[in-house]
């Protein structure tokens, strides 16, 4: 490569005007080993230019955006779940009460009773289980009593 | 757009972005940093990627504005250790390769050269743009930045003749 032409490279540039093509030429010439002994000391700046470019990034790319999504959807799952369940369980106990059926005893009399036989365990049931915690009271009762003597 | 292909968008000029935040920020932890940021910034901006002219222009303009950000914040709270560690490495670098020497020193004065000129020098002489993209990514006129360019290469040519001429001659 003509040495005129490089140092003509050079000046330009310093005053901010050559070319990208012009810029790689002068890159190139610096990386060869013959260069003039009095561009040498432009050499270390076209080296270290084309050294700089090396450096990469290595870090993982972190999309957390993504991940966020994920748990969104996972709890949009969840939920969706917990609702059926309750939806199901829903239908299950009204099930139960469904059993009775609309009737009146002077068309079907022995339905009509084993209606009301049901419905009159059903209160029983109910007010045994209030009954339970009434003995509790009962309890308390006592031993109340047994401290106050009367 | 898929994770994939925002991954293929961005892997040709995440170095780039990397090298230029790590010009502005000196330390490789902090360039990292502000890459990981800028790159997640772009992903939850994903729906109008592809409506952008140029997607690497908008990644450089955004990391350099938060390069900027980060060291005002960081002058702003009087913190200057960042700089300290860096020179400490790189001694214990000279030592073990001479040759690579010079090659620090050039880059310790463009990493003394003012902000402006160091994004200039970054971005034409290391990442090589053509002016155009320069003036679009610091939106700046090209003569603008023709000049300060000129200014920062002769600085650093003056500067490393003063240290060619101490150190060899």
């Amino acid at each position: 490569m003509a040495l005129d032409r490089i140092e003509n490279l050079i000046d330009k540039y310093f005053e901010g005007e050559t070319s990208i093509a012009e810029e790689n030429e002068l890159k190139v010439y610096f990386s060869s080993t013959d260069v003039a002994q009095h561009l040498k000391q432009y050499q270390t700046i076209f080296g270290y230019f084309s050294q700089a470019k090396e450096q990469q990034f290595t870090q993982e790319i972190p999309l957390q955006t993504k991940k966020r999504n994920v748990v969104l959807w996972l709890s949009i799952a969840a939920s969706v779940v917990v609702m059926l369940g309750v939806g199901t369980m829903m239908y299950f106990n009204n099930d139960k009460e469904e059993q009775f059926v609309a009737c009146s005893p002077e068309d079907n009399p022995e339905l009509a009773l084993q209606q009301t036989e049901k419905a009159l365990a059903l209160v029983s049931e109910h007010l045994n289980t209030g009954i339970e915690s009434v003995s509790y009271i009962n309890e308390y009762e006592q031993s109340k009593n047994r401290i106050f003597k009367k | 757009m898929q994770q994939n292909e925002f991954i293929k968008i961005v892997s040709p000029f995440k170095d780039k972005l990397f090298r230029l935040a790590k010009r502005l920020l000196v330390s490789t932890e902090e360039a990292e940093d502000a890459t990981q940021e800028v790159l997640v910034k772009l992903w939850t901006k994903n729906e109008t990627l592809s409506e952008l002219k140029s997607v690497e222009a908008m990644a450089m303009t955004m990391t350099k504005n938060y390069c900027l950000d980060q060291l005002k914040s960081k002058r702003a709270s009087n913190m200057t250790i960042v700089h300290n560690n860096y020179t400490d490495n790189q001694a214990s670098l000279q030592q073990k390769l001479e040759d690579e020497d010079s090659l620090s020193w050039v880059e310790k004065i463009i990493n003394d050269l003012p902000e402006q000129q160091k994004l200039i020098i970054q971005m034409r002489d290391i990442e090589q743009y053509e002016f155009e993209d320069i003036a679009k990514i610091l939106d700046m006129s090209e003569a603008t930045i023709r000049v300060a360019l000129s200014r920062a290469r002769k600085t650093i040519r003056e500067i490393m003749t003063k240290t060619h001429n101490y150190g060899i001659g």
